[in-house]
């Protein structure tokens, strides 16, 4: 699951402030679809947002990781990590219709503000591939760290930013020099990376680091590291995997792995407001287009929690298949 | 003496396997990069005649994991103006060491990895040559390493033997199957890894019922049927506990007990920091990574080998240094922790120099369970129930102070 799921839709409602925004929430009862991939049923479970039932299960390639929707919404790209490829599903018809090359092990990716360009993480081979999603060829390929990982473009196209769990670092990559041109030492094992909406922060997860570093685009440099403690649950075991962003710039949700618990970050003054019990071994998140419900994916217990973004309270678990990884949304 | 080199410095050496992915690293590093040097000596003792091993241990076991740190540290090290070279010696079984360690020095390596038994790893660490190094004991389990012996030179990244124990003590009391057969075998460690499971038994609420000593001459390949029912009658116990560490009889127990009861320690459910079935925590990366560069499943000993090399790699990552002296002391400061593939970062004990991390429990084709165990507390960090803690602690020679 990355940010670029939701991102096309909000960041479109952004540049169209603030009636359309108005309408977004309008819209609110648009029937919404989650899509969650499965690492090891190698499925995708289809969930109807207004009845929380599993209405589908679509068989798709092996070992599928991060997904994401395509800016118009009509497909979504999967990372099919033990195919080596990016699978391109139509979701009308819920056929998988081509692929995209993608290089080794493709984890996590970013789609590119415009729609064009899909950034991929190549976990194996210490590369990060861009891909031309018109003409399905490889743009370029970038050197990073060692097990590349979390990925994201900043809202203006400018940059494309990579984490490396191995090295502990960001890679900024120079989207018109095509190379990278800076990196930011962060805490061990970067997971996930996240712009705010206005692309003047990258917040970053570190897993065995225990912490989100925030880092300040201009000067790409760490300006505050959040710490995370739950009464009970040693320190160890606090893991932060995904970040999700409110559009808003209020709630930082970090989903703490093994910890069981996603923590809820004021944005503004980095202090923790409160933790919530989710499934087991919670990874990723996404937020629906009006940003009232946040989804979760619980590797260990097999299921997507419902958390309520008003009233910060979990509403609902749902089973799905064997290590749920990624999630999107659909408006 | 009879030493084997290995090409050194070992550069992008197309000599080796991985010599491909240490190039790619090596050619990326700028130019002008700050140098990093890690001596690497490791000796392997013969294994007995007695023992026949239906895996033959590849020739650049625990050399292979190094040369993969090596590669990993340098994909960091081109982005931070460093440059990490490996310095390979290899010591026959009968060769000297000290010798070995004295070249090392000449070449200026501050940093020496010591994938070698205990015997010579005590040894090296009292050399005239050893003093203002750093010696990371890669290889050796033993806890009068870690105890007595300690030196302030000498850094442990394998687990010892009572971490080892321990690991595997927590998780059958957990299972409620306390009470152990101990069958030891007829060689010096066995006696030593049978210690580190009745002090484990002690401190966990295990207790050892029955306890024997394998000491039969014969060829077990062809006895074990009749022999071994016989020699395992005992009175009721859960889990027979073997200690044979270089594998000499170990093996035959599973499914020729008197009793019917599963087998752990050296054979069967054994403690481990790495085992070809872990995939967690990423883990699965690093497999995958070495596999292709190996042309094999990475063994616990690459992965301590990958592990102190990359303890030199994470310091000067993070310190933004190449100066052994900031790097030794950094290693060594409460600030340094690094990431393992196992969970839990590891990080280095004050006391006695030992790396605390997770121990896998690992059967032939599965990972069965990753202690600590849940529910064995500890103030500091639940790492710290494995193996000597701080108040238990033999070592007086890290200017450590009991608390």
């Amino acid at each position: 699951m990355n940010v670029a799921n939701v991102a096309p839709a909000i960041r479109l409602a952004a540049t169209l402030l603030p009636a359309l925004m108005g309408l977004c929430v309008a819209s609110g009862a648009v029937a919404q679809t989650i899509y969650v991939s499965n690492e090891k049923d190698n499925t995708l479970s289809v969930i109807d947002g207004k009845t929380m039932a599993v209405t589908d299960t679509i068989k798709v390639g092996k070992r599928p990781r991060g997904i994401t929707l395509s800016k118009d919404g009509t497909q979504l790209f999967i990372c099919a990590s033990d195919d080596h490829a990016v699978q391109v599903l139509d979701l009308a018809t819920k056929k998988l219709v081509h692929n995209l090359p993608s290089g080794e092990d493709p984890e996590q990716f970013a789609l590119s503000p415009d729609g064009k360009s899909l950034f991929i993480a190549n976990e194996d081979s210490n590369i990060v591939t861009v891909v031309d999603v018109p003409s399905r060829k490889v743009a370029f390929q970038v050197d990073v760290g060692v097990e590349p990982e979390g990925m994201d473009v900043s809202p203006d196209g400018r940059w494309g930013v990579n984490t490396s769990e191995t090295t502990s670092m960001v890679h900024w990559i120079d989207m018109e020099k095509r190379a990278v041109v800076d990196n930011t030492l962060v805490g061990p094992r970067p997971r996930y990376a996240q712009f705010t909406k206005d692309g003047s922060q990258l917040w970053v997860s570190s897993e065995i680091g225990g912490t989100v570093s925030v880092i300040d685009s201009a000067t790409r440099k760490v300006q505050k590291v959040v710490d995370f403690h739950i009464k009970g649950i040693a320190k160890d075991r606090i893991q932060p995997v995904g970040v999700k962003l409110t559009d808003d710039g209020r709630y930082a949700f970090v989903a703490l792995g093994p910890a069981n618990h996603v923590a809820v970050v004021d944005a503004k003054s980095f202090e923790v407001k409160d933790y919530l019990l989710v499934g087991r071994r919670v990874w990723q998140m996404a937020l629906t287009p009006d940003q009232k419900t946040l989804y979760t994916t619980n590797g260990v217990s097999g299921d997507v929690s419902v958390i309520d973004v008003d009233s910060l309270k979990v509403t609902k678990s749902v089973k799905v298949g064997r290590y749920p990884w990624g999630v999107a949304v659909k408006g | 003496m009879t030493k084997t080199r290995l090409p050194s410095p070992l550069r992008a050496a197309s000599c080796l396997p991985l010599g491909l992915a240490l190039g790619v690293a090596l050619l990326a590093a700028p130019a002008g990069a700050e140098e990093i040097r890690i001596g690497f000596l490791s000796q392997t003792p013969e294994p007995p005649p007695s023992v026949s091993s239906p895996d033959e241990p590849a020739a650049d076991d625990g050399l292979a994991g190094a040369v993969l740190a090596v590669a990993d540290s340098n994909t960091t090290g081109k982005f931070l103006n460093q440059s990490f070279v490996l310095d390979p010696v290899e010591v026959a079984p009968d060769g000297d060491a000290a010798a070995a360690l004295r070249e090392l020095a000449a070449r200026g390596d501050r940093f020496i990895v010591v994938d070698a038994p205990g015997a010579t790893v005590a040894a090296l660490t009292k050399l005239p040559e050893a003093a203002g190094r750093l010696l990371l004991n890669a290889n050796a389990p033993d806890d009068s390493l870690r105890g007595a012996a300690c030196a302030a030179n000498l850094l442990h990244v394998a687990p010892s033997r009572a971490m080892l124990a321990d690991a595997l003590a927590q998780y059958l009391v957990k299972k409620r199957w306390p009470r152990w057969f101990l069958v030891t075998g007829r060689r010096p460690e066995d006696a030593l890894f049978a210690d580190a499971v009745r002090r484990a038994a002690k401190r966990f609420g295990g207790q050892i019922v029955a306890e024997k000593t394998w000491t039969a001459e014969s060829d077990v390949n062809r006895t074990a049927e009749a022999e071994i029912p016989v020699f395992t009658q005992a009175k009721s116990y859960d889990v027979l506990i073997v200690a044979d560490e270089v594998g000499e009889f170990g093996d035959y127990l599973s499914y020729r007990t008197a009793d019917p009861r599963p087998v752990a320690g050296t054979q069967g459910l054994v403690p481990t920091v790495w085992h070809r079935t872990h995939e967690q925590w990423g883990a699965a990366q690093l497999q995958s990574r070495f596999k292709a560069a190996a042309k094999r499943p990475m063994t616990a000993r690459d992965h301590n080998d990958w592990t102190a090399i990359r303890v030199v790699g994470e310091a000067a990552a993070r310190s933004r240094s190449a100066d052994p002296d900031a790097l030794i002391a950094f290693i060594q400061s409460p600030d340094f922790s690094m990431s393992a593939f196992r969970g839990a970062p590891l990080s280095l004990r004050s006391w006695d120099g030992q790396l605390r991390q997770p121990v896998l429990l690992a059967a032939d084709r599965s990972l069965v369970s990753v202690s600590p165990q849940e529910g064995f507390l500890h103030p500091r960090t639940e790492l710290d129930t494995l193996g000597y803690d701080q108040p238990e602690t033999l070592c007086k020679n890290r200017g450590q102070k009991k608390p």
